[in-house]
Parts: structure tokens; sequence; C-alpha cells
């Protein structure tokens, strides 16, 4: 039995990472197409105006635009940063809505891979490396794709889809491990609630690093330093993006806050005291400290706009290391990798 | 909030007294970027706690590190890294950023005070400048309008203030309260962590199936008072181990033997009460009075009956064992000082369910007692109990012992089974093993700061999640009659903070709000 549903979900798995790997190509596409558009764009919207200046009026449109409603399809600096993503998205929606239809139709594969796994595991499906991997990334597409009701962030599709891709492609090469029963030391019922509130923030904080990567570049190509990737005309300013990305830092941090303070909770009951700086607590530590940092920073004259991006990706890379370098090779009473 | 202290500083600068420069350092201090900064580098300063094995959490680690990298050893004893988290540098960071942090708080909660009891400010000017900015008309009178304004203003929790033919409203004071919760709460946390815990305390203890111990200073194995604790904080209980039941696993064939249960039952004694059964998991620690047990370690415990050659008993207890592998395969210390013509000292093997490699040699292959077997090397001579210093228990320091069976004596190592009996060389006498016994290593706590920590935690998400999702807004609502007897309603609001849905707020009110005056209009 338990043998069956194993397969079932590797099957499931690999599927939905044939099925990301098409969606990856078309959201690629379709940061390729929106170049192409984007160079016509300006060369029709630049009668009289220098590229440049166009990219001048659309910084400063940014706060102008939330007055106005949105609407027409052309260029106009009224209301530029919204209707440059309508251009593209009136123009060339067909990669990009393939795209998405593909990724949501992984993620249903990829959910039921999940499911396979913890029913063949009799228990939740996240209790070692293998296991968080393929739920945490689940997780992390998951996050990004219910946030498009809230806004459209299609544009980190192929930020988000790659990330989920690599990591299901070590997870399942490197971290395999058969199914076999909990420790006494998981068995608790702060192993469903810390982990799964543990991964899901890091959807947030992956979808919050994309948005802070993107904003970076948006920022060097609004300040006239030269960037090859002309995509960036069509996506929103990078003042936008740091809100954007700033609200899902937010929701995340404090899902990261109640990971802690769960695990200090799980940690007394487990091992008896509730903080010890044991290898993994002092990473949840670092990374909480760097994400207070960050919404400090966003309140800090000076800090605002690049360096906090920058405070936003360290924050997401501490956490990949977490998981990572810190699972495997740190010693620790966390040594629940099951490798 | 810093650029003008920075400025003062330097104009002032010749003059700075003591006072002067007392106040400088002091507004750097708690200023934002001085927080930022601090914040930031308490992040890095932990990192070396996380590369280098922590005394604290790791102790053999750093004996072995220490063995193993001398040299660069000696250089982190001087940085403190093994105690990174009690070092004169990691805590000279955590101070300052919460001296800061209070520097900050406290004048934002004076200030936050005053503000709650302040009046909404005056309307501005031209309303058309500000956020979510939008015009109504209604034929209602501009009275009307505002005193009909501010009415669904106050329902919708805003304090106001009418200025003239315009309505000033702010609401959201909560997310200041939010921040201001959550900056202290934290600073709870750090006293008490810091001061509760220093009337704890932490003490180790190995019991066997069929003992008991009491909660006494002089029973533990090894015992860690906090910084203010006295004998008082030790409850007077005992804890028997009745008995111990690990369940293995057994159809699982990538996981044989795996353990997937630890269960404790224990009888324990509050004194002046009567006696009560409890049980210990790993997951569920055992409360006594104020005092936790923790279930941590297991093993065996096997009683050897030592005869010398007369057949007197000179030794007959249980000794326990240190699990070296996951089927339990242990080692086993035995010393017996007196009783017989010399000193012994036995190192045993203990295989649960015995096999045999193509070696020869022999191992575990299951963790319970399927059929197990215990050897011995048996040594005699100085076993050095007598110099003072403290011995480890679970070492046999052979340097003044000689092999009479093993590896490298005349007679072979001695092998038993549970009720097997065997003569020990030179007429010594005999070794029996009587039976196997389980032990528990039991983790006893008390520690004070747990519930206010937990208190403070949650003061901590609480304030947390007030200050991040609670709108803190401003809203005005002002009216302009023309000589037609049109009233044109103009509604804006600016935002205090992070503010997402501000503009819809204008809008929906300006709708309910007109809504509202054409149907008392009409009727
Ligand atoms: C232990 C050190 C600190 C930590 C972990 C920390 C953490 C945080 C966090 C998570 C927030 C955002 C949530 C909220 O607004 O309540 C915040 C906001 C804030 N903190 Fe701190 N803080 C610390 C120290 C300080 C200090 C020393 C100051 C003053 C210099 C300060 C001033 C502020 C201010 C003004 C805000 C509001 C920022 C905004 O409106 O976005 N904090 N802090």
């Amino acid at each position: 039995m338990t043998e069956t549903f194993v397969s079932y979900s590797l099957i499931a798995v690999y599927s939905a990472m044939a099925i990301y790997t098409l969606a990856f190509v078309m959201f690629a596409i379709d940061l390729a197409r929106r170049s192409a558009e984007s160079s016509d764009a300006a060369a029709a919207a630049s009668t009289g105006l220098s590229s440049a200046s166009v990219r001048a009026t659309t910084v400063m449109a940014a706060s102008a635009a939330r007055s106005s409603s949105a609407g027409t399809t052309t260029l106009t600096a009224d209301d530029a940063p919204r209707t440059a993503t309508d251009a593209v998205r009136a123009t060339s929606p067909k990669y990009l809505r393939l795209a998405m239809a593909l990724t949501v139709i992984a993620w249903v594969l990829h959910v039921s891979a999940v499911v396979f796994r913890g029913v063949a595991a009799n228990r939740v499906p996240w209790a070692n490396m293998f296991e968080f991997t393929l739920t945490a990334t689940a997780l992390i597409v998951g996050v990004f794709l219910v946030v498009q009701f809230w806004q459209d962030l299609r544009f980190l599709g192929s930020f988000i889809v790659g990330f989920a891709l690599l990591a299901l492609g070590v997870g399942t090469s490197s971290f395999y491990v058969d199914v076999v029963p909990l420790p006494p030391a998981l068995q608790s019922a702060w192993l469903v609630i810390h982990v799964f509130v543990a991964s899901l923030s890091t959807g947030f904080f992956a979808l919050a690093a994309g948005l802070s990567i993107v904003q970076l570049m948006q920022a060097r190509r609004e300040a006239g330093k030269a960037v090859k990737l002309r995509f960036l005309d069509t996506l929103p300013p990078a003042e936008r993006l740091e809100t954007l990305a700033y609200r899902l830092t937010v929701v995340g941090f404090v899902m990261w806050t109640f990971t802690l303070i769960a695990g200090a909770v799980w940690a007394e009951r487990a091992w008896g005291r509730y903080w010890g700086w044991d290898t993994k607590e002092v990473w949840t530590f670092i990374i909480w400290t760097i994400f207070a940092g960050y919404i400090h920073a966003r309140a800090t004259r000076g800090w605002r706009g690049s360096r906090s991006a920058w405070l936003a990706i360290v924050g997401f890379a501490a956490i990949v290391f977490n998981f990572t370098v810190v699972n495997l090779f740190f010693k620790g009473l966390h040594a629940y990798s099951g490798l | 909030m810093d650029a003008p202290v920075a400025q003062q500083g330097k104009i002032q600068q010749p003059k700075l007294g003591f006072v002067g420069y007392a106040r400088f350092f002091w507004r750097q201090l708690t200023s934002m970027r001085t927080a930022l900064f601090l914040l930031l580098l308490l992040a890095v300063a932990a990192i070396p706690g996380s590369l280098v094995p922590q005394i604290s959490s790791d102790p053999n680690g750093v004996i072995a590190y220490r063995r193993n990298n001398p040299d660069s050893a000696a250089i982190l004893d001087f940085f403190q890294v093994f105690n990174t988290f009690t070092s004169v540098w990691f805590s000279a960071i955590y101070l300052l950023l919460f001296i800061s942090l209070v520097g900050c708080v406290l004048p934002r909660t004076k200030h936050h005070f005053d503000a709650l009891r302040a009046r909404p400010p005056k309307t501005p000017a031209r309303l058309s400048r500000l956020e979510g900015f939008t015009t109504r008309t209604t034929k209602a009178d501009a009275a009307t309008v505002v005193e009909s304004a501010r009415r669904l203003l106050r329902s919708q929790r805003y304090r106001t203030e009418i200025y003239g033919d315009s309505v000033s409203a702010e609401r959201g004071y909560l997310r200041e309260t939010g921040n201001l919760v959550f900056h202290s709460a934290l600073v709870g946390v750090l006293l008490a962590v810091g001061l509760g815990g220093g009337f704890g305390y932490t003490g180790q203890r190995v019991v066997v199936e069929g003992y008991a111990f009491s909660n006494s200073l002089a029973s533990y194995d090894s015992f860690n008072p906090g910084r203010f604790f006295t004998d008082d904080a030790l409850e007077p209980f005992t804890i028997a181990l009745d008995s111990f039941k690990p369940i293995y696993e057994q159809s699982n064939r990538k996981a044989i033997g795996q353990a997937v249960d630890y269960t404790a039952y224990v009888t324990t004694t509050m004194k002046g009460e009567s006696a009560q059964t409890a049980r210990i998991k790993v997951n569920e620690p055992l409360s006594v009075g104020g005092t936790n047990a923790y279930l941590l370690g297991n093993g065996y415990a096997p009683v050897l009956t030592v005869r010398d050659a007369e057949d007197n008993v000179v030794w007959s207890q249980p000794t326990a064992c240190l699990p070296f592998d996951a089927n339990l395969g242990s080692t086993c210390v035995i010393k017996i000082p007196d009783g017989l013509d010399q000193q012994i000292g036995m190192l045993g093997f203990l295989y649960p369910t015995t096999g045999t490699l193509n070696s020869g040699a022999l191992v575990s292959v299951y963790p319970d007692l399927v059929a197990p077997t215990l050897t011995l090397e048996v040594y005699q001579g100085d076993l050095g109990l007598d110099n003072g210093q403290g011995t480890n228990a679970y070492a046999l320091n052979t340097d003044s012992l000689q092999q009479i069976a093993g590896r490298t004596s005349d007679a072979e190592t001695v092998r038993l089974n549970p009720g097997d009996r065997v003569d020990l060389p030179n007429g010594l006498g005999s070794v029996e093993l009587a039976s196997i016994p389980r032990f528990v290593s039991l983790d006893v706590h008390h520690d004070p700061s747990q519930l206010p920590v937990l208190i403070f935690a949650i003061l901590v998400v609480a304030g947390l999640v007030t200050s991040l999702f609670v709108p803190r807004r401003r809203m005005w609502v002002s009216a302009r009659t023309d000589k037609s007897g049109t009233t044109t309603i103009e509604y804006a609001a600016l935002a205090r903070g992070d503010d997402p849905n501000l503009e819809t707020a204008v809008s929906e009110f300006a709708d309910k709000h007109s809504q509202q005056l054409t149907v008392r209009v009409d009727s």
C-alpha cells in the first residue's frame, strides 16, 4: 500500500516537473516578447520624446497614476505604469496565459504528489529534507498563484517556477529518502504547525525577493544606467515594486515570528528548553533579525529603495542557506534531514 | 528623525561639554539608523555561533574541536567564540540595541499619549492634492452634509473634529500602540529570560527500572544552577521508574528497528502526599509542582552480580551502558573497588539482539532484547579512584590496570547471556549476568521564566500584527454650496505609514456617504 502511494507521488512530482519546465519556457518567451514589444511601444511613443524621457515620465507618473483611473492601451505619460503592463497584456497575453495555465496544471500535480506522500506515510508529508522540499515548493508556487488575485505578479513566473524546478530537481535527486516512521521527537502537533507556517512564509519571502531583484534592476534603469533587459519597460516602476515587496515581506515576517515562537514552544516540550542556540535556532534568529532590519530600513532615511531591497534578497538567501547548508552540514539537534 | 540631530551636533560642537556629548551620544544611539545598524550587526554576530560548536549546546563538539585544532581553538577562546551568545561582544551588541530600543520607545510612548488626546488636525486648504481625492454633489446644505459625514466617520471609528464646513477625522492610533507594545514586549522577553532564567536549574539523572530518585542536589548526575539559584528552588519530590516501554518498527522493511515510541511509566511522590502514577514521553514531559521532567535518552543497565572466591556477593547492581549505535549496541564500564583481592575494572559490550559479522565480530541487529549478549574484558590493578580527582563513570582508565581476560591476555573475553555465571581468572571469584533492565535519562528543569516569556512572546505577535495591518489614516470631508444650491462634497485622505487600501477606503466612504444623503434628501 505504502509503496503504491509512494510511486504515485513520485509519478506526480516528475510530471509536475515536466510541466513546470514547459511553463518556465513560456514565462521566458513572454519576457523576451515583452522586450521586443516594449521597444516597439517606446518607438511609437517617442514622437518627439526620446526613450530616456519616456522613462523619466514613467517614474514621475508612478505617483500621479494613482489618482487616474487605468484604461487606455497607449503609452501616455498620464498612466504609464499601468498601461505599460496593460499594453503587454493586450498585445501578447498568449505566452503568459499559457505559462500560467501550465503552472496551474503542474501545481495541481505537485499538490497531489504532496498528498500521496502524506497518505503513503500516514502523517504530514514534511518530516525529512525530501518532503520539506516537496511541500515547501508546492507552497511557494501556491502563494505565487494565489497572490495573482491580489496583484498581477505574473512577471515573476520565471523566477518562482525556475526556483521551484531547481529545488525539486535537487530534492528528488539528492534528498530522496523512503517513507519511514516518525521518530518520537517529531511526533508532535508542532511538527504540523511549526514546519507548515515556516514553509508558507518562505513562499512570501520568495516572491518578495523576486520583486526586490526586479526592483534593483528597475532602479538601475530608472537612474539612466544601461540595462540590457528591455522587458523592464513593461514592468511596474521601482517604487511600486518596493511597495509590493514590502507588503509580502511583512506577511512573511509575521509568519516567521510565529514560526520562531512555535519552535521555541516545541523545543521546550521535546528538549526541555525553549531556546538553546542550536544551529537551526541560530539561523532562524538571524533570518528574523535580517527581516526586522529590512522593515526598519524602509523607515530609515537613506535606506529606502535599493539598500532595503538588498536586505530582502539577503534574507531570502539566508532562508535557502538555512534549509540547505545548515540542514546538511551543520551539527545540531535538528538532525531530521533523513540523509 | 536623524538628520536634524546630526546638524545640531555639528553646530554645537565647539561648545559641547560633558552633558552635550552625552546628549549627542544618546541621540545618536536612539536614532533609527543606529537601531538598524545594531540589528544587522546582531545578525552577523550570531553567525560564528552556528559555525563553531558552543559549550552550552554541544560541549563534546567543543572538546573534539579543541583536540583537533589546538591553534585556532586558542584564538577562538580569546574571542569567546565557544560561548558566542554570552560573549562580551555579543552581549554588548544586544545590550546597546536594547538601550537604543528603550531610548526610542519611551519618548514615542509619551508622544503617542499626547496624540491620543489631541484633536484631529485642521482640514488642509486644497484637498485635491491629497490621496484618493474624489467629489460628489448633492442638494443637501453644507451643514447637513458635514454633520452626516461626521456621524458616518464616527461609526467607522474615526475620531472627528468639525472645522467650519469640513470635518477632519483620524483613525488607527492602534497602529502606533501595536508598535509600542511590540517593542516593549521585546524588552520584556529579554528581561524575563535574563532574570527569570537565573532562578531556575537543570539537572540530569539516569534512572533504572525499579529505582527512584529524589529531587535533591546530591542525587543528580549533573546539575546546572541558575545565577540566583538557592536550594529552596528544589521541590521535594521523588520519581520512581516503574517500567520503560519502547516500540520499534517491525513491518516497514526500510525502517526495521527504528524507534517509533518511548514511554516511561513512573510513580511520583510529592512530600506529604500520596504516590501517583504518571507517564513521560518524548514530547510530553511530566510536570511535578513547578518542575518538569523530560525523557531525553534511554538504554540498558545490566545487573551484574560479582562474588568473591568464597561465594560472598561483593557487588550486585545495575550499570547504565552508553549506546553507540541505533540498535543500542552499548559500552558498559563496571568498577569494583572493594571486596575482591584486587580492584577490578570491566569494559563491557552489550548486544541486545546479537548478530555476527563475517569477521566474527559481534554486532547488535535490533534494539530490543531478543538475544542479548554481554562481553567483558576484565582488568585488575588500581582503578585510580582514590586520588581525589573526580572520575568519569563511563570511562575506564587502564593506565594502572592489567588485563586478565580479553584480547591481550591469556584468558578469553568473558561472554555472558542472561543467567550465565562465569569464573573470573586468577581465582578472584565469579561474575553473573542477573538481568538486563532498562534505564532512562531524565532532564529535570525548573525555569520560572517560561510563563513570562510566553506571555511577552504573545504580546510581541499581537503588537506586530496590529502595527503592521491596522491602517492609520486621516480623512477629510469638506462641503461647499454654490449659488444654485448644489453642494459639492470633497473627500480626501492621507496615509500614515503603509496603507494599501487608502484610495478604495475614500471612494467607498464617498459612495456610502452620498448615498445616505440622497436617501435622506429624497424621503
Ligand atoms: C531589538 C531590536 C528591534 C527589533 C527586533 C525591532 C523590530 C521592528 C519591527 C519588526 C518593526 C515593524 C513592526 C512594527 O511596526 O511594530 C519595527 C518598527 C519600528 N521600529 Fe523597531 N525594532 C527594534 C529596535 C528599534 C529601535 C532601537 C528603534 C528606535 C530607534 C525602533 C524604531 C522603530 C520604528 C520607528 C518603527 C516603525 C517603522 C515603520 O513605521 O515602518 N526599533 N521594529
